[in-house]
């Protein structure tokens, strides 16, 4: 055993005791203490101990191995006969068959690759490339009475059909002033039914009245009246206020709204936007709105670094 | 030596009947060597103590075939688009003379196979037929649960229904939940911001082209490292993996050594 060298000796491939998966643990211990104290403080602490351990940790882990791995490559360089030169010279270095193999390996993976990007972009990329967002006419603001709501259904895209049917609820304010003029401008609350949880339809949590019809450019626009004590999911139970909060069960913001623009005595839908939650109610509600995300997705707290980039959408 | 008897007509008839059927069999094997091939892939050895629940397995692949012939007979009749999809379910299941059946058996079948997968899986899990050097296999298998799995997440919008709707609805925001690349993996399924006809279009794509074909592949990788590795002894074999093999003659060394070639 003497002329082996310190590493064949036994034990030598167990992990020396070390301090480093300890500090990784208080690392994480941190970070999660961190995200219900103050994410980013606490938690930027915790995140740096525990890559500064973690980068350690592999460092010890893996020092054996590498150690070896030089050790190895001295030995040839310096151990070993090197191959004599009479063997290298008569070979052939690049033997013709070789390059024939490469090239008919090769001339094929171009063909593959010239074939497949195309038509794998053209899987994936209509996806995203080109998302429209369609303004939808509900009809004269005059069909909205004040301070009354009305769920709404319309067609997004007509020449759809009604696979792209949608429903809002719209509650009309009354006129609000604008501040620093005497103009006086409509307030719309309009509420997207899709729920926050997973998407369902979320339903008016009241008595529904006699539908209205009427025809707009975004073909049959259907008006029921309705008058709710809040919105509740029949999917999964989420529960929310006539402001759109979440009062109950699993939806993690607030329900969507739709800017909207009054033209020529209409009331168009513009884009759908996210909202953690609202305070307030009616035309002094103060919405906290951000860009829109999926169903489910955090927009505020830690949980929203889950979901940096959105994919482009309207 | 006795004059031999002549061959009475039963004999000259069997005799002849068996030239019939062995010549195209010869031709066939004379020039492609298939026929010695399925022999190969279908009357292998296996262990003497193989048990019903190693089986399981060829369930699965059974219940594979009937969901792709079934599926096939479905598309001829099938219209992905939102306003023919409905229609033609029930066309197919009220009109069609054993559209009823075809579609009862696509439609249970389906459930048949996911369950199929897992005790088989399960049985593999108890037997220990997952480990060396069969561990490849089990990611194989595990590959083919998932291809499974989406499948049936993307059959199950094609009747477009309400419940196929909105179940396809809260799958793809479920996978949209995902962190960091799953609002694009649901904008992906659903081919855009929005639920649309390409929705439709695309789920029917996946469920009878891309994902059978994966399956199928897959399946055959399955089979070829089961017929190269063979298949494993139960837990309680005496011939467990690992160990010599018994001295005495077991069933299937005499199994082995009667086999014309198989002697060792």
């Amino acid at each position: 055993m003497s002329d082996h060298g310190p590493e064949e000796h036994g034990g030598a491939h167990e992990p020396s005791p070390t301090i480093y998966p300890l500090g990784f643990a208080v690392g994480i211990a941190v970070i999660l203490v961190g995200l219900v104290v103050d994410p980013l403080l606490i938690g930027g602490i915790g995140a740096l101990i525990t890559i500064v351990f973690g980068f350690l940790w592999i460092r010890e882990a893996t020092r054996e191995y590498r150690v070896e791995h030089a050790k190895v490559e001295a030995e040839t360089a310096e151990g070993r006969p090197r191959k004599p030169e009479s063997e290298l010279t008569t070979k052939e270095r690049f033997p013709r068959s070789r390059f024939l193999e490469t090239v008919t390996v090769g001339v094929g993976a171009i063909i593959g690759g010239l074939v497949t990007l195309p038509v794998a972009g053209f899987a994936v990329l209509p996806s995203f490339l080109g998302q429209k967002r369609y303004k939808v006419d509900l009809g004269p603001i005059t069909e909205f009475p004040e301070s009354q709501w009305r769920i709404a259904t319309f067609m997004v895209n007509p020449a759809e059909g009604e696979v792209s049917r949608r429903t809002a609820f719209v509650r009309n304010n009354g006129s609000v002033k604008v501040e620093g003029s005497a103009r006086m401008v409509p307030s719309f609350t309009i509420i997207s039914n899709r729920c926050a949880h997973l998407g369902c339809p979320v339903q008016a949590n009241g008595p529904i009245g006699k539908p209205s019809e009427e025809k707009t450019a975004n073909g049959e626009v259907r008006l029921i009246p309705t008058t709710p004590a809040g919105f509740g999911c029949p999917c999964h139970g989420g529960q929310y206020d006539t402001e759109g909060n979440r009062t109950a069960g699993p939806p993690v913001r607030a329900l969507d709204r739709y800017a909207f623009e009054i033209d020529n005595g209409r009331l168009i839908l513009l884009n759908t936007f996210s909202v953690s939650h609202v305070d307030g109610t009616g035309a002094q509600a103060q919405i906290h709105s951000y860009k829109l995300a999926g169903p489910g997705q955090h927009v505020d707290g830690p949980e929203q670094w889950f979901y940096p980039i959105q994919p482009p959408h309207r | 030596m006795a004059a031999r008897k002549p061959p009475t007509k039963g004999q000259i008839r069997r005799e002849n009947l068996e030239i019939a059927v062995q010549y195209p069999l010869d031709w066939l094997e004379e020039r492609s060597g298939l026929v010695g091939g399925i022999k190969y892939f279908l009357f292998r050895n296996v262990p003497a103590d193989t048990n019903w629940m190693q089986t399981l397995g060829s369930a699965t692949l059974t219940a594979f075939l009937v969901q792709a012939v079934t599926g096939v007979i479905l598309a001829m009749y099938y219209q992905p688009t939102p306003t023919g999809a409905y229609p033609s379910i029930v066309d197919i299941t009220d009109h069609l003379t054993l559209g009823w059946l075809v579609r009862g058996m696509h439609k249970w079948g389906a459930s048949v196979f996911i369950i199929l997968m897992f005790l088989h899986m399960g049985r593999v899990f108890l037997f220990g037929a997952y480990k060396y050097p069969r561990e490849l296999n089990w990611i194989v298998g595990v590959l083919l649960l998932a291809s499974a799995l989406a499948e049936g997440f993307t059959g199950y919008l094609l009747p477009w229904d309400q419940t196929a709707y909105w179940a396809s609805v809260v799958g793809i925001n479920l996978n949209g939940t995902a962190p960091f690349l799953g609002p694009w993996l649901a904008q992906f399924l659903r081919s855009g911001q929005e639920i649309s006809a390409s929705t439709l279009t695309r789920f029917y794509s996946l469920h009878m082209l891309v994902l059978p074909g994966a399956i199928a592949g897959l399946i055959a990788l399955h089979l070829y490292l089961v017929i190269r590795l063979g298949v494993t002894s139960p837990p309680w074999s005496k011939e467990a993996a690992g160990t010599e093999r018994p001295e005495e003659p077991t069933t299937l060394r005499k199994g082995l050594t009667a086999e014309p070639g198989g002697s060792e």
